[in-house]
């Protein structure tokens, strides 16, 4: 059966929808303190925390964030174990 | 401009509408990246469905189907047979989920019927306790005492008066070949059961206790917090069950005490300072503690 308005979408189109609007916080990582543990990767509910690839003066591989979508919930900042992230206001 | 550049490796693109700091979602990214990209996914109604798919958009990366609230089941039993034609249905991972009111009440009739076909799929139910999408109404899955939209505390009553489904018995009763709980507090919980379930062939079920952050009235960076105190509390339990036996993720320390998990809770707050509520919490309390000795978690 055809329908005539069919309900399909190309997959992962709502990376047009920029999310980093509703924030009123960011998250600041310090890239020297980041161990490269992987939770805020992990737990990010966007799934925009991410490694660099790069390392810091401790050769460990430092993560960031992206902030077109980060709603900033401040989950990677409270989970964070050794305090890398920091949550700021936000100023458009 | 931004200096370092997301991969977006996730099979869940961002860009979704859920709340900032859903468990729900959090917990979903987790499942899907741990079946990997060989996945069809058949999804109930709820608060999944309507944040990652706003017409004309999708935040999935794999081929993704809903049908109707009670659905998701037999449309996976479905897809299932499709692959089984085509002769790819030992390659295809078919993964069936939704939230607690589509798991618990009404899809319950249709998840039995999977279950006794005994259908090589894994359902995965994120449970948050409420009806989430709709406004937090009462649900299967509510506990005792909570206030909910249509469950509020009165004079006469402390919010809602039923203990909630044991939805993981149920499913152990129905013979799955493996059935396991878990919440959003333990991120690595969460692929390692999906990856284990996924070396099992019959009928699976997991279930993830995922914070909703407007209906159980906590801050935005608390989901993961609080699914750890749920178990550190032995409100709910974490377990995995194959093979007749259960193994259990052991409580760490001392069992809280439940008042540590529900003071956090603005759902619980009509439980604090009165006598009533003081009476509330003990049966709580007690709940926990069958909890704790019947799954032996200390």
């Amino acid at each position: 059966m055809k329908l005539k308005y069919p309900l399909e979408v190309n997959p992962g189109t709502t990376i047009t929808n920029k999310t980093g609007g509703w924030r009123t916080q960011k998250p600041i990582v310090d890239h020297e303190i980041c161990i490269g543990c992987d939770v805020c990767r992990k737990v990010c509910p966007e799934g925009v925390c991410f490694p660099t690839g790069e390392k810091n003066s401790k050769g460990r591989i430092f993560y960031d964030r992206d902030l077109d979508f980060c709603k900033g919930c401040g989950l990677c900042a409270k989970e964070c174990p050794v305090s890398a992230i920091r949550m700021e206001n936000d100023f458009k | 401009m931004q200096k370092y550049k997301n991969p977006n490796q996730h099979l869940i693109a961002p860009g979704h509408t859920a709340c900032p700091g859903c468990g729900q979602l959090m917990s979903a990214r987790l499942v899907l990246d741990a079946c990997g990209s060989k996945t069809i996914i058949a999804n109930a109604t709820g608060c999944l469905e309507v944040t990652t798919t706003k017409y004309p958009t999708s935040s999935w990366k794999v081929p993704w189907v809903h049908s109707l609230f009670e659905n998701p089941s037999a449309v996976a039993s479905g897809i299932l047979a499709a692959l089984k034609q085509k002769g790819l249905d030992k390659e295809i991972t078919v993964l069936a989920q939704g939230g607690d009111g589509s798991t618990f009440d009404i899809g319950f009739g249709l998840i039995s019927g999977m279950w006794e076909r005994k259908e090589n799929i894994l359902y995965v139910c994120y449970n948050t306790e409420v009806y989430s999408n709709t406004g937090y109404q009462a649900s299967g899955a509510t506990p005792l005492d909570a206030n909910t939209t249509t469950t509020p505390p009165d004079k006469k009553s402390m919010g809602n008066a039923f203990i909630r489904k044991n939805m993981g018995e149920i499913a152990i009763a129905h013979g799955c070949v493996y059935v396991a709980q878990t919440t959003c507090g333990y991120p690595a919980d969460i692929i390692n059961k999906v990856k284990k379930a996924l070396t099992f062939t019959g009928p699976k079920y997991l279930e993830i206790l995922t914070t909703c952050i407007p209906g159980w009235g906590v801050e935005n960076e608390m989901a993961v917090q609080m699914g750890k105190l749920a178990h550190k509390t032995g409100i709910y339990p974490v377990f995995e069950y194959y093979d007749d036996e259960y193994h259990v993720m052991k409580i760490p320390g001392e069992p809280l005490k439940v008042d540590e998990y529900l003071k956090l809770h603005k759902r619980f707050k009509h439980l604090f300072g009165n006598e009533r509520g003081k009476e509330a919490i003990k049966q709580i309390q007690n709940i926990a503690d069958k909890n704790i000795e019947k799954y032996n978690l200390k």
